[in-house]
């Protein structure tokens, strides 16, 4: 462990990561000011004691909306890439493994998916389901799929033909066994790493569409939606455009940092 | 030797250009072009007969005319028609084509193309007519070449208002939605969806032409992006923006205040549950204050509404409404225990996503809302969802809008709530109502007429058909390279007033 944290990488990363996500933890529980009470007196009130990062143009205190924000941005990453993992992994592993002609038929497919950028095929999924939290988050999962299969199946080529799988499979072991039990945790680095990959690029889907105005509703906040909201105010209320975009540079650079640590990807 | 002489050409090339050019232009706006920035498409139609949306009508203001059309003062003044007449019981209008008047395309406007114009809309082949007043007519004859006849079932002196039906050429009547020609001061060159709409200035123009030549309206269904837009010089002129994007904008823009000429107010789906109970609707009516909308979304600015009806149109509005409700959250919690929702509903709030202002005022409502107990969702639309899934739909619980009049005539703005008017999708449904519109319409005397259209005013406001907020105050910005932009008492643009500084 000690070792671990020589790994600049890793301890940058960590700490990042950690003055992100310790508030937004909170934020799910407390926050300093209720995140949707409008107040007239302090609309776009600069930065003061009482209110570290001011206040928006309804009057809402920018900090507990960046707190309660960044948790509805991190769940929608979280969530995004664990259906896109999930679903891209299960896919993946069969198609990479038994190879033929379903094989061809999922990639071309895949292909197909592959060629639309993820943001427009979220954009369709949300057009069909409507929009809020969980379509958002269903729609980008989706969206992500296709890279995830193609990662994973690469990974199973490659698997299937070394000695480890051919002894377990003369040894009797069941295809979804072997799949499973014995090739899947040697490609877990390789999964891990784009898994990190992976939420960086579902929070800033996030933010993309909400900054479209088609993904979080208001008055929730999330990141993408506050930094939506303060385009309008960019020069008369800096600070309600600063405090999320900060907040998502910082989270995005030290999950990325943490992905590329030694500690990591050598495991 | 020869680069001199090569440099010699270059230069008198040059200097011929440039003397050239100095040439062009000997009227003020030739080849002068101006941008206005619009928030949304013409999704709804090009024809002026099927257009519905607000956002439409502004547009195709420049391209259509009536036999009369409105100025910014609010009068109808004669255009396709030269004059008109009535006759003293209000039974029979006489129009007088105008001289010389030509569509765009070079066509003289005849008598039957008026006729057929009036026909169409008067058509009841697939139920209601194109313009509900339309229903009242009788007869539209020839009398001579230059003259129509209107006769209507029953005596109507509020008829006239009703002729800024645009007049359409009868050869491509069906064809106006893909090859829209008027007769108004600009012309139709081209249209790409999503991005702009493009007009010229018609230069065999009956009236006064208009001074710049070129138009575009283009597109800027992402409000963010307003204030850069105008400052990066992509548009020169942009009606309705909000305080916030005044205040940012730089000394090159010249800030025009008026009305927007709406009616702004959370429509409800009074067909659907809860809201068909009137106890419910009023007591949301008790729960908002339009001064805090005000405060919050229009920086204090705004004209406070209790009905159907704004300012502008002066003798028939009614300051008096604006306190059949005021902020009482008590009262508001007992009239909800009393519809038997004592401890609230939740309800959802379908806002298209390109007006911030009805976004911003859905979110103030919601917080009020909260205040007695009833939970309000805010689902952001698109534009176009908006009108199929809301307005022509009517698949919804309640919405934020603003309600605009397509004419000068009080009925623009309370025919829509007749229980079986083809536009009231609100659902709103009162005999009582019915009854008192349907004996506006059918009085002769205007004071009588006043006084029925001011009772269905009362009737909306007691009924709490819709909770009303305001007429929101309008900023256009505009580049101070033009001036003479107009406002007028209803949702319209001119852009044949405007003309350049120089």
């Amino acid at each position: 462990m000690k070792r671990a944290f020589k790994d600049f990488n890793f301890t940058l990363g960590l700490i990042l990561t950690a003055i992100v996500l310790i508030p937004a933890i909170i934020g799910i529980f407390w926050t300093p000011y209720s995140t949707e009470t409008m107040d007239n007196a302090m609309k776009m009130a600069g930065a003061s004691l009482s209110h570290p990062f001011g206040c928006d143009n309804f009057g809402r205190d920018i900090l507990s909306r960046v707190m309660a924000g960044t948790g509805t941005t991190l769940i929608i990453g979280l969530g995004t890439v664990f259906i896109g993992t999930l679903i891209g992994t299960i896919i993946g592993a069969f198609t990479g493994y038994y190879g033929g002609l379903v094989d061809d038929i999922f990639m071309r497919f895949n292909d197909v998916m592959f060629s639309f950028p993820s943001l427009l095929l979220a954009l369709v999924f949300v057009a069909i389901m409507g929009s809020g939290r969980i379509q958002l988050l269903i729609a980008l999962g989706i969206a992500f799929i296709p890279s995830y299969v193609r990662i994973v199946r690469a990974e199973y080529v490659r698997a299937r033909n070394l000695d480890y799988v051919k002894s377990a499979s003369l040894a009797g072991a069941s295809d979804l066994r072997i799949m499973f039990v014995h090739i899947l945790p040697n490609i877990v680095k390789v999964l891990i790493n784009s898994i990190l990959i992976g939420f960086n690029n579902a929070v800033l889907a996030e933010a993309g569409l909400s900054f479209l105005g088609i993904g979080v509703q208001p008055p929730v906040a999330s990141l993408g939606r506050m930094l939506s909201d303060a385009q309008t105010y960019l020069f008369n209320a800096p600070g309600m455009a600063l405090a999320p975009g900060l907040t998502l540079i910082v989270m995005v650079l030290g999950i990325s940092l943490l992905g590329k640590s030694k500690v990591i990807t050598d495991r | 030797m020869r680069r001199f002489k090569n440099l010699l050409v270059s230069a008198l090339v040059l200097m011929l250009t440039v003397a050239l050019c100095g040439c062009g232009g000997d009227k003020a706006g030739d080849g002068e072009t101006i941008t206005v920035g619009i928030p949304q498409d013409i999704e709804d139609s090009l024809d002026p007969h099927l257009a519905m949306a607000a956002g439409t009508r502004e547009v195709l203001f420049n391209i259509f005319e009536g036999l009369v059309k409105p100025n910014s003062n609010g009068d109808l003044v004669p255009a396709v028609a030269s004059e008109y007449t009535v006759d003293d019981e209000g039974k029979t209008y006489t129009f007088t084509l105008r001289d010389g008047i030509t569509f765009h395309n070079g066509e003289p406007v005849t008598v039957e193309d008026i006729i057929a114009s009036i026909e169409r809309c008067a058509d009841t082949g697939s139920g209601d007519p194109l313009v509900a007043a339309f229903s009242n007519i009788e007869s539209v004859t020839k009398s001579d070449d230059k003259h129509v006849v209107i006769t209507l079932v029953t005596p109507d002196t509020d008829f006239i208002s009703n002729m800024t039906t645009a007049i359409l050429p009868a050869s491509n009547i069906d064809n106006t939605a893909n090859e829209p020609i008027g007769t108004g001061p600009y012309m139709y060159v081209s249209r790409s969806p999503q991005e702009n709409i493009i007009l010229k200035r018609y230069d065999g123009y009956w009236g006064e032409k208009a001074y710049i030549e070129n138009v575009t309206f283009k597109i800027i269904s992402n409000p963010d992006t307003i204030v850069m837009n105008l400052e990066g010089g992509a548009v020169d002129m942009f009606p309705r923006v909000t305080t916030a994007q005044a205040e940012q904008l730089s000394d090159n823009f010249k800030i025009e205040e008026g009305t927007m000429n709406l009616v702004q107010a959370l429509y409800l789906n009074n067909a659907a549950e809860p809201f068909n109970d009137v106890k419910v609707r009023q007591a949301l009516c008790y729960a908002i204050s339009p001064k805090e909308i005000m405060d919050y979304a229009f920086d204090g600015r705004g004209t406070e509404i209790g009905s159907s009806m704004f300012p502008s149109f002066g003798k028939y509005y009614m300051p008096e409404l604006n306190d059949t409700y005021n902020t009482d959250v008590e009262k508001a919690k007992a009239l909800l225990a009393e519809a038997g929702y004592p401890d609230g509903f939740e309800f959802t709030i379908k806002v298209p996503s390109n007006y911030t202002q009805h976004v911003d005022t859905a979110q103030v409502l919601k917080e009020e809302f909260k205040a007695i107990g009833v939970t309000a969702n805010i689902e952001l639309i698109e534009w176009s969802s908006w009108l199929s899934d809301v307005y022509t739909g009517r698949d919804y619980e309640a919405t934020v809008i603003g309600v605009d009049a397509s004419t000068l005539s009080p009925r623009a703005l309370l025919g829509r709530f007749v229980s079986d008017a083809g536009n009231n999708f609100v659902n709103f449904n009162s005999k009582e109502y019915d009854e008192a519109y349907n004996a506006a319409i059918n009085s002769t005397d205007d004071a009588t007429q006043t006084e029925y259209y001011k009772k269905c005013e009362e009737i909306l406001a007691k009924e709490a058909a819709n909770v009303y907020i305001q007429d929101p105050a309008e900023l256009v910005a505009i580049n101070k390279k033009f001036t003479g932009y107009e406002f007028y008492p209803l949702y319209a643009q001119d852009i044949s007033k405007i003309k350049p500084v120089k």
